[in-house]
């Protein structure tokens, strides 16, 4: 007997649960629980009330975003089964280039942003194709990947933080001025929505006039008056440009893994290759554009920490790739691939950044933090594990 | 039923009243078995007699069963393969048990490695394994990797590790499917010097000249019970073939043969390669047709290369450009199952587990994975069209799920083969490659599997099919083609067709009346 008698698993359980516990005992139920907890720790432990100031929330998701970032592309190369542990050297090699096309070589933002963000996308193509490819596990490929890049971001940086200071001939630095779009990138959406409506209205208003030009006028002015009274000033001005790419790549992870043909074919590489192979997918393609995509949101994340820090560290996004893991992991995808999505890593990026915030905010030691995070992985790991 | 006096010797072996089941199937009813010394006793039977499952429960593999094992006069009830092992058995099986990567001496001692305080003593195993080898006349360095090594170098060494354990009873599943001519009469004059040091020996085969070569007595098993156990003198070859395959075909199936159309497949003097370095191709210069609204069926033992052979048709072993293969009375070279697919032809395969199936998505992803370009032209799906595109496939298919939106794994296994149907059905083919389609599903759905192949061929697709069960072969094929060994040896119509002779083509006696 070859084949293996029907085990029909028990289907009744699941139908009979009631809503709500069928909701607690999904993924992101589960991923939701872990974030609740989380949040509920920083209302108990709320360090005199700095976790009820809306900064905190502010720099919690600040410095969560360009890890989540990183997980989105993470997320999409989980759910093939494989692994990318080269986005936190690509971060810095992005970084670094971005710098240099940027302060020294006063390049636009229009060219340099979108050639980093290319860099990025080849680095994913090439450890992408190495698997694909070649055959070489993915752990392997992407290790390599990691180090040849890192060694390429120090060559390209000389081995220096590129920075706006530049050494003169007689030992002193003179600075260049911070470039714009660092300006932006680090800056807040309410500033930069209230400095470019402000401008673009007072363009249009001053080409056109007449009873149009007064109509126009009265309703920028009724924008602007639901704009600062009904709240959104307030939230615009506690929301980083950084969150909002951030969200802006959750999106459009989520569209493609939820919404395209080729976020199927991953889940079903990740489910099962054979079977996937055998319907018509075409595995070698969308598992390379699954690498592509996790080094392009590397290069955005690049991007992003460069402007953060107004320079480019080749030492930038060391451990980033583990980082990045263990969120996705949190979120409740899985390592072995086949299931998971973008929402929970999204729910996955606030858990671990409350989380990092609450700690700091009480002053946690960072040793004390490092393994209280290792544990935490553990635990949300374990309550996600699927009953047999 | 022994025709000599019994001996007061106890066997080696009496197996009594082995009863098997998995869940609610049962497998072996009441069978008995044994083994005396001294001989060689064929298991025989067709796929899934239950010959592999009564080896495992010999083996130790399967503890839960019911009946009654004595070997040499005691009662015994191996309760794992080490038990097994040192009560004297040593199963030789199909798919090699050695690890590639180590050593000969290492593969030989494994498990029971020869140490001192803890460390393994190299040397001795060395000098064991060397004179174990020379024993047995294999001539190998001990120090050689296994993987380094040929197929079947490593099914002697596999032979010679089992024998290592000072085994009496001796199993050998299939042991010359990756043996050459020369290596199989290597493997006898072992079989012989091990019937003369008072060993038993089970041997499982599905070559017929094998059999009748070595065989003393020969039990066949059909459906999981006990048929006929007999001297191999006594036994002529047509009586062993209809005790395999002699049952009352109870189920008359409903094969309906529609007016046939053009020719749909025709492939000729294919061959598909084997595997590994030294591998004999798997299909040997296969040629064969199928004409619009027919069902053709391969009939083959294990090993036959027909599944191969359909994989190969489908592109699913990459491309093959041995041959002709015309579709439609076009040539075609099959790139990929993509090319596959888009061309109209479609593979369910014989394992919906692992390599039909994505258990861990809906059904409707199932469903709708193959035919994805078509149902999302500009690359967005649209969840709604999938839907409906599922549920009407579902339910012409009677697919009976809580909701479709459920994972496959929650599904009965004739709901998960029917998943895997309409993953097909979905895509419209003109061909239709069946690799046993009601493996493993229960009554009811079967005939339901068999209505739809009438329906389908009434629609005009081609069917080329595979089933191992005879009477499923005899009902629904309009023309039957049996493989043996990679090569086609024999063509029947379904009228000429008998379960016998379908038999006796399979194991590789090749046929007198060749009728095209």
């Amino acid at each position: 007997m070859t084949d293996s008698p029907d085990k029909t698993a028990a289907p009744a359980l699941t139908v009979q649960m009631n809503p709500m516990l069928r909701f607690v005992a999904s993924p992101a139920g589960r991923a939701l629980i872990a974030l609740a907890l989380v949040i509920l720790l920083g209302v108990i432990f709320h360090a005199d009330g700095a976790f009820f100031k809306i900064g905190t929330h502010r720099d919690a998701l600040r410095q969560a975003s360009v890890f989540g970032i990183l997980a989105c592309g993470m997320t999409l190369v989980i759910i093939t089964g494989g692994i990318d542990l080269a986005v936190g050297s690509v971060l810095a090699l992005a970084a670094v280039v971005f710098a240099t096309f940027t302060i020294h070589w006063g390049w636009t933002a229009w060219l340099a942003v979108p050639l980093v963000v290319l860099l990025g996308a080849s680095c994913g193509a090439i450890s992408g194709s190495l698997t694909a490819w070649f055959r070489i596990q993915p752990f392997i490929a992407t290790l390599a990947m990691m180090v040849f890049a890192r060694g390429l971001a120090k060559i390209a940086s000389g081995g220096m933080k590129v920075s706006t200071a530049v050494p003169n001939d007689d030992g002193t630095y003179s600075y260049i001025p911070v470039p714009g779009v660092f300006r932006l990138i680090d800056s807040r959406v309410g500033d930069v929505l209230e400095s470019w409506c402000g401008a673009f209205s007072e363009y249009l208003l001053s080409r056109i006039g007449g009873w149009f030009g007064d109509g126009l006028a009265w309703v920028f002015d009724a924008v602007e008056w639901i704009y600062v009274n009904c709240g959104i000033a307030f939230v615009c001005a506690n929301v980083s440009v950084v969150t909002v790419i951030f969200l802006f790549c959750v999106a459009l992870a989520w569209l493609l893994l939820a919404r395209h043909r080729w976020g199927r074919q991953l889940y079903a590489i990740g489910g099962n290759e054979e079977a996937a192979r055998l319907s018509g997918v075409p595995v070698r393609r969308a598992k390379i554009m699954a690498y592509a995509a996790a080094g392009l949101l590397a290069g955005v994340a690049g991007i992003c920490q460069a402007a953060q820090e107004q320079q480019g560290d080749p030492e930038a996004g060391m451990a980033y790739e583990l980082s990045a893991i263990a969120i996705v992991v949190i979120g409740g995808t899985n390592l072995m691939g086949g299931r998971g999505g973008i929402g929970l890593t999204l729910i996955g990026t606030l858990t671990i950044g409350y989380l990092e915030k609450v700690l700091s905010i009480n002053a946690v030691p960072e040793a004390s933090r490092l393994m209280l995070t290792g544990v935490i992985i553990v635990l949300a790991v374990l309550t996600q594990k699927r009953r047999r | 039923m022994p025709t000599e006096s019994e001996q007061n010797v106890p066997p080696l072996v009496q197996m009594t009243g082995i009863t098997k089941r998995f869940g609610h199937v049962t497998v072996l009813h009441e069978v008995s078995f044994d083994v005396r010394a001294g001989e060689v006793h064929v298991l025989a039977g067709e796929n899934g007699a239950g010959k592999s499952t009564l080896i495992k429960i010999l083996a130790g593999v399967h503890s839960d069963f019911e009946g009654a094992i004595e070997i040499e006069g005691k009662p015994v009830r191996p309760a794992s393969p080490l038990e097994a092992n040192a009560l004297g058995v040593a199963v030789i099986h199909q798919e090699l048990s050695l690890v590639p990567s180590m050593s000969v001496a290492d593969n030989i001692f494994l498990g029971r490695s020869v140490t001192h305080g803890g460390f393994v003593s190299d040397r001795v195993q060395r000098d064991a394994s060397r004179d174990l080898m020379a024993r047995f006349g294999i001539n190998v360095d001990v120090d050689q990797l296994v993987e380094d090594l040929p197929i079947a170098t490593q099914q002697l060494i596999e032979i010679a590790k089992a024998l290592s354990h000072e085994a009496k009873i001796i199993v050998m599943d299939e042991p010359t499917s990756a043996l050459s001519a020369p290596e199989v009469e290597k493997l006898f004059g072992l079989i012989a010097q091990l019937k003369e040091r008072g060993c038993g020996i089970v041997y499982i085969s599905h070559k017929m000249e094998e059999i009748e070569r070595i065989a003393d007595r020969i039990t066949v098993l059909r459906d999981g019970r006990f048929v006929g156990c007999d001297d191999a003198s006594a036994l002529p070859v047509r009586k062993i073939i209809n005790w395999m395959v002699g049952r009352d075909i109870e189920q008359q199936f409903p094969r309906h043969t529609p007016g046939l159309g053009s020719e749909r497949l025709r492939i000729e003097d294919f061959t598909v390669p084997g595997e590994g370095r030294h591998a004999r191709p798997v299909v040997d210069g296969a040629s064969l047709h199928v004409r619009a609204g027919e069902i053709v069926s391969l009939a083959g033992l294990q090993g036959s290369g027909a599944s191969e052979l359909l994989w190969g048709i489908f592109g699913a072993r990459g491309r093959n450009d041995s041959g002709r293969v015309l579709l439609d009375g076009a040539p075609l070279a099959i790139r990929s199952p993509h090319h596959a697919i888009s061309n109209g032809i479609a593979l369910l395969t014989n394992d919906r587990k692992a390599t039909g199936l994505v258990l861990s998505m809906s059904v409707i992803a199932n469903a709708v994975m193959a035919d994805l370009p078509r149902l999302s032209p500009l690359g967005l799906r649209s969840p709604a069209r999938e839907m409906l595109a599922a549920d009407r496939t579902a339910e012409r298919l009677n697919l009976r799920a809580a909701s479709l939106q459920m994972e496959v794994n929650e599904l009965s296994g004739g709901n998960q083969q029917k998943v895997a149907l309409a993953k097909w059905m979905q895509t419209e083919p003109k061909l239709l490659l069946l690799d046993e389609p009601t493996r493993g599903i229960d009554v009811g759905a079967k005939r339901e599997v068999y209505q739809l192949m009438n329906d389908w061929t009434a629609r005009g697709i081609a069917i080329l099919m595979i089933t191992s069960e005879l009477p499923e072969l005899l009902a629904m094929s309009d023309r039957i083609v049996v493989m043996h060994r990679g090569r086609i040896t024999a063509h029947y119509t379904r009228e000429e067709a008998t379960a016998d002779a379908i038999m006796e083509a399979a194991m590789g006696r090749q046929m007198e009346t060749m009728s095209a």
